[in-house]
């Protein structure tokens, strides 16, 4: 559990090298683990972004949004999570299916890399997708690079690459040519919004999702999501998911269940930050 | 006459945490201890799945020598300031009391928890398990609630190096992230596993059998026996419309919300829970009543139980029962929630419920309730806590090849001697069984350690 790395690759978004070679000889692509970085700290999702089973290491990547992955994201290269539960969740099947175009929002180039490198030494042909707010929070390029035939950024704010949304591109792609699969994972309303695009071109598409959950190990249901009209949990279903079948409105709703609370966390913590 | 534990005030309690029965006094002890009859042939030793002897105990206590009654109490049960909490003893002990027969049973339950609490604060030493160089063999213990503590202490006393592996980050399983701190103080879980890290047991938090180790890696790297206690801990919904709005818990996410993470702490804990001021509180077992207790404690202004049969058929302790009443938890019995309906933010407002009415016995023995027709009326709430049981946890049992599950999903053992379908691979408790109590399941544990010396004897 003793963090081996740490780099930061975008404002609040930082990268963990972490020994855990159990989990290491374990993970799959779509595995996650559950972490702890402190005593009274909140147990947090990490989807595994990358691992090597020989060093017995993971990659995790953290973006600092409420009090704990703020405080996680604090955390230095020498010191140890207290708690590392995992691997996590059901693996993504990786098969050789021919083209498949994997899209990635902000922070969802974690979770998608990995399955973008087992498809792509699967011998699938990899077209990578990867947008995000503004050229700075771009992250993991060169990783997808290095996994991808072809590979394209957006940009909302038009620094880098496309100007626009990625399912633009997304749209543009499947617009000129014939694709098996897409992967998309990214916010939710990016999803949402990929998955709009597959399905007019009638392309099957894959989503992960980020639930809200406590024990990860299906104890606490909490990370209920409807999929197909019937009820799944994120954490022993998933997280990833047909994503045409998937209820996005419901998962917006209920990943805003808490902003109030996270919000006076927060608060708090900058103020204590501040006092310092 | 039998000797009332006293109790924080039900007005004072209902908005604290703290311990609702505060144990006897060693004069209540004391009173209560002599009205044992000492009976030859003891029932109630007949009634303790864990075979405490009984009398024995109380009379060293009688005696005057508390160190000695609770080692006697410890020969057999390795939890006992847990069990004289948490026991359903109406049931089991204390029903076959002689005296109870024309008046009231002896308050077994309470002189047990005395005499741990008195170890507790005086520090009784512990039966200590002296490593020798050649340990009897290794065991692997899986889940560390009631059955698990209970078959790795049993194990340990036996002379077995015991490894018991929990997937949380705290041990304890159910006593941990269940039973909340007013009945249970979480304190005392540490104390009872601590004395087991004593008797010389290794305990591995953070490690998901069938996904972080399977079984068969278990058995790779030395161990050679396993007993599987992970309880039943998937939690059951209603599967009724509206179900997944916000606002609508598992009994197992508000309990594990408050109990593991202390989110009654908030913010000083960084896990939040949110209560609103009307709470439901679906079901009428213990847990049911664990959870509306805790929501009055978290400030909700009004918290009812909301139940499809009468009062006769409630699963709860009448202990449990009553203290939720004294409470203030309001009793919506007949009662059956059909849809809930939420508002545009996708947060619960209405639970709309069907009156229901008792019918013939059912499959269970119990009447089955019956809807009344055009019976529907809307009940305001905006915190719904689901407590109507739960099934089995798939994870261990589809990572575990070669293990046999019954038709309810829940693993079959041999009656005899608790092995599962793979050698060597025990199991008990709740997994086994479907919820049940803390002491059935550590009767099983029990059963289970003897089930494993024998079985690793006869190996050699």
């Amino acid at each position: 559990m003793k963090i081996l790395d740490k780099k930061q690759l975008a404002p609040e978004i930082v990268k963990f090298l972490v020994e855990a070679p159990l989990i290491a000889k374990k993970a799959q692509p779509g595995h996650f683990i559950i972490l702890r970085h402190k005593e009274n700290g909140e147990r947090i999702p990490l989807t595994i972004a990358d691992f090597d089973r020989e060093k017995g290491t993971i990659t995790l990547v953290c973006q600092g949004i409420g009090k704990s992955t703020r405080e996680i994201n604090q955390m230095e290269k020498g010191d140890s999570f207290l708690d590392l539960l995992g691997p996590l969740g059901k693996a993504y099947p990786v098969q050789k299916l021919g083209t498949v175009v994997c899209v990635a929002g902000g922070l969802g180039v974690a979770p998608l890399y990995p399955k973008a490198k087992a498809l792509h030494e699967a011998g699938n042909r990899i077209i990578g997708l990867v947008g995000a707010q503004r050229k700075e929070m771009l992250i993991m390029t060169e990783e997808m690079a290095a996994v991808c035939d072809e590979l394209q950024f957006s940009t909302d704010d038009g620094s880098y690459g496309h100007h626009g949304l990625i399912t633009e591109p997304l749209r543009a792609v499947l617009a000129r040519e014939q694709v098996d699969e897409v992967v998309a994972v990214g916010p939710v309303p990016m999803m949402a919004a990929a998955v709009q695009v597959a399905t007019a071109f009638k392309v099957p598409v894959v989503v992960s999702l980020n639930a809200l959950m406590i024990d990860g190990t299906g104890m606490c249901g909490g990370c209920r999501v409807t999929v197909g009209g019937v009820t799944k949990f994120c954490c022993v279903d998933g997280p990833t998911f047909d994503g045409a079948a998937v209820d996005f409105h419901e998962i917006l709703m209920r990943q805003r269940y808490y902003r109030d609370q996270e919000t006076e966390a927060l608060h708090r913590c900058k103020l204590e930050e501040a006092g310092k | 006459m039998r000797q009332q534990m006293p109790k924080q005030d039900p007005q004072i309690r209902r908005s604290n945490f703290e311990e609702v029965a505060q144990g006897f006094t060693a004069e209540l002890a004391q009173a209560e201890a002599k009205r044992c009859l000492n009976c030859k042939k003891p029932l109630c030793v007949e009634g303790c799945p864990v075979e405490v002897e009984i009398p024995r105990f109380i009379t060293l206590l009688v005696t005057g020598k508390t160190d000695e009654a609770l080692a006697k109490i410890k020969e057999k049960n390795s939890l006992p300031a847990i069990c004289g909490r948490v026991c359903p003893q109406e049931n089991q002990c204390e029903k076959n009391c002689v005296l109870g027969r024309k008046g009231e049973p002896v308050a077994i339950g309470s002189l047990e928890r005395y005499c741990a609490d008195w170890g507790r604060a005086h520090q009784a030493a512990e039966p200590v398990c002296t490593p020798t160089a050649a340990m009897r063999g290794k065991v692997a213990v899986v889940g560390s609630g009631p059955a698990g503590l209970t078959a790795a202490a049993d194990l340990a006393l036996m002379g077995y190096e015991v490894t018991l592996f929990e997937s949380l980050h705290a041990t304890g399983g159910v006593l941990r992230y269940g039973i909340p701190e007013f009945r249970l103080p979480k304190a005392i879980v540490d104390y009872e596993v601590g004395n087991l890290e004593k008797l010389g047991v290794t305990i591995q938090t953070n490690v998901l059998i069938g996904k972080t180790l399977t079984i068969d890696e278990l058995f790779a790297i030395g161990y050679q026996a396993v007993f599987i206690g992970t309880g039943a801990g998937l939690p059951y919904f209603l599967g009724i419309s509206g179900e997944n709005l916000n606002g609508v818990y598992s009994a197992n996410e508000f309990l594990t919300r408050v109990n593991l993470m202390k989110a009654y702490r908030f913010p000083e804990f960084d896990t939040p829970i949110r209560i609103g001021q009307r709470v439901a509180v679906v079901g009428a077992g213990n847990v049911a009543m664990d959870s509306a207790r805790t929501a009055l404690r978290l400030g909700a202004k009004e918290v009812s139980i909301v139940y499809r049969r009468s009062r006769e058929e409630m699963p709860a302790r009448l202990e449990e029962i009553e203290n939720a009443e004294e409470e203030g938890v309001i009793f919506r019995l007949l009662t059956n929630p059909v849809k809930l309906l939420g508002d545009e933010n996708g947060n619960v407002t209405t639970m709309v419920c069907q009156k229901m009415a008792l019918g013939e016995p059912d499959a269970s023995g119990r009447r089955k309730p019956v809807p009344i027709p055009g019976s529907e009326e809307a009940l305001s709430v905006d915190t719904v806590v689901v407590a109507i049981g739960q099934g089995p946890n798939p994870i261990l049992l589809q990572g575990t090849t070669g293990l046999t599950l019954n038709k309810r999903g829940y693993i079959e053992v041999d009656p005899e001697t608790l092995m599962t379908s793979i050698p060597g691979v025990f199991a008990g408790g709740d997994i086994v069984t479907g919820a049940a109590t803390v002491i059935a399941a550590m009767g099983a544990g029990k059963r289970a350690a003897r089930a494993i010396d024998r079985y690793l004897s006869e190996q050699k």
